[in-house]
């Protein structure tokens, strides 16, 4: 439960760690950075996307005795997928819960390759203002997540592009396009 | 118990493969080897239709022939696939016991989630050779009763 918290606060840190040394603020040394952490959340959702049979999110709170619960392990019950579309569910609600404790909001798709997957409150950016405040400040805290949700697309053996855009804090939108070989 | 275990990357090269008896370990990586081509099969065979992430399946009964040591056993092969098509390959004999389907089942349950374990830590890159004591030990627990 106070995982949630601590992710929080690890995140904020790598932000703010890889934007202190910036010598070069322009577009080049910001790419950079983006990068590493694209890089970082790419391994985590590597990590993530493997997914034996655990405890699912829900029976957490219910076993308050037990030691801490193990890294993130996703329901018993994910099949093996058939097709695209059950995979980008399973992202938006197992994949999701376990890191965020919550769902995507909503899945959209052009059917052709494309999804859109929308969250209404971010978890890591609810904290910082609701409105259009640090609109520009934004998008390096998305970097970390755009990186999980292509890493756990990769071992479930989908190649794929994500950004990210907000339009307002928290609501944001991550359209994943699969790269088709 | 089991006799050897083999995970099997998504590009069909072993991770991790292991046997107890030790002199004759590349007939096991053979047996290994030929089992992927049944594992494909079963795959390709899943297609569309809803099936079970875990997939279960009763190998060839291997000829004793050419296996010296121990001339009478039988060798079952049963595989395990997982979502990021990770194949997992044990290799039991099954004349002193007859392992019943729930314990290959926990079995590979144990493999999946010690494979979950190595995945998650940030030393390992994906693709590499498992080499982590905390694997190898939970292996030698299965394979311990044999010999």
């Amino acid at each position: 439960m106070a995982d949630a918290a601590l992710f929080e606060f690890l995140h904020t840190e790598m932000v703010a760690e890889l934007w202190a040394h910036h010598s070069d603020p322009g577009p080049g040394g910001q790419k950079m950075s983006l990068s590493v952490l694209e890089g970082m959340g790419f391994r985590v959702g590597q990590a993530l996307g493997e997914s034996p049979p655990g405890p699912t999110a829900s029976a957490w709170p219910k076993r308050l005795s037990l030691p801490p619960p193990p890294p993130p392990r996703l329901p018993q019950e994910t099949l093996a997928f058939r097709e695209e579309l059950d995979v980008l569910k399973f992202l938006c609600k197992d994949l999701w819960v376990a890191v965020f404790q919550k769902q995507m909001d909503s899945l959209r798709t052009n059917h052709q390759g494309t999804y859109v997957l929308q969250d209404n409150s971010f978890p890591l950016l609810i904290r910082m203002a609701a409105g259009l405040q640090y609109l520009e400040e934004a998008p390096k805290f998305l970097a970390f997540t755009c990186g999980l949700l292509r890493g756990a697309l990769s071992t479930l053996g989908i190649k794929s592009l994500v950004t990210a855009s907000v339009a307002s804090l928290p609501t944001c939108k991550f359209q994943v396009v699969i790269q088709k070989t | 118990m089991a006799v050897c275990v083999a995970v099997i990357a998504k590009e069909n090269y072993p991770l991790y493969i292991r046997s107890i008896p030790t002199e004759n370990e590349l007939k096991f990586h053979y047996m290994v080897h030929t089992s992927l081509d049944v594992v494909d099969e079963k795959i390709s065979a899943m297609g569309k239709a809803l099936v079970d992430q875990r997939e279960l399946y009763l190998g060839l009964l291997y000829p004793t022939e050419d296996y010296k040591v121990y001339p009478s056993h039988q060798l079952c092969r049963y595989g395990y696939v997982t979502n990021s098509k990770v194949k997992f390959v044990m290799v039991v004999d099954s004349s002193n016991t007859a392992l019943r389907d729930n314990e290959i089942r926990s079995m590979f349950r144990k493999l999946h989630n010690s494979y979950t374990d190595v995945m998650c830590n940030p030393f390992y890159n994906p693709g590499d050779r498992i080499h982590s004591r905390a694997f190898d030990s939970m292996v030698t627990s299965m394979m311990i009763q044999v010999c």
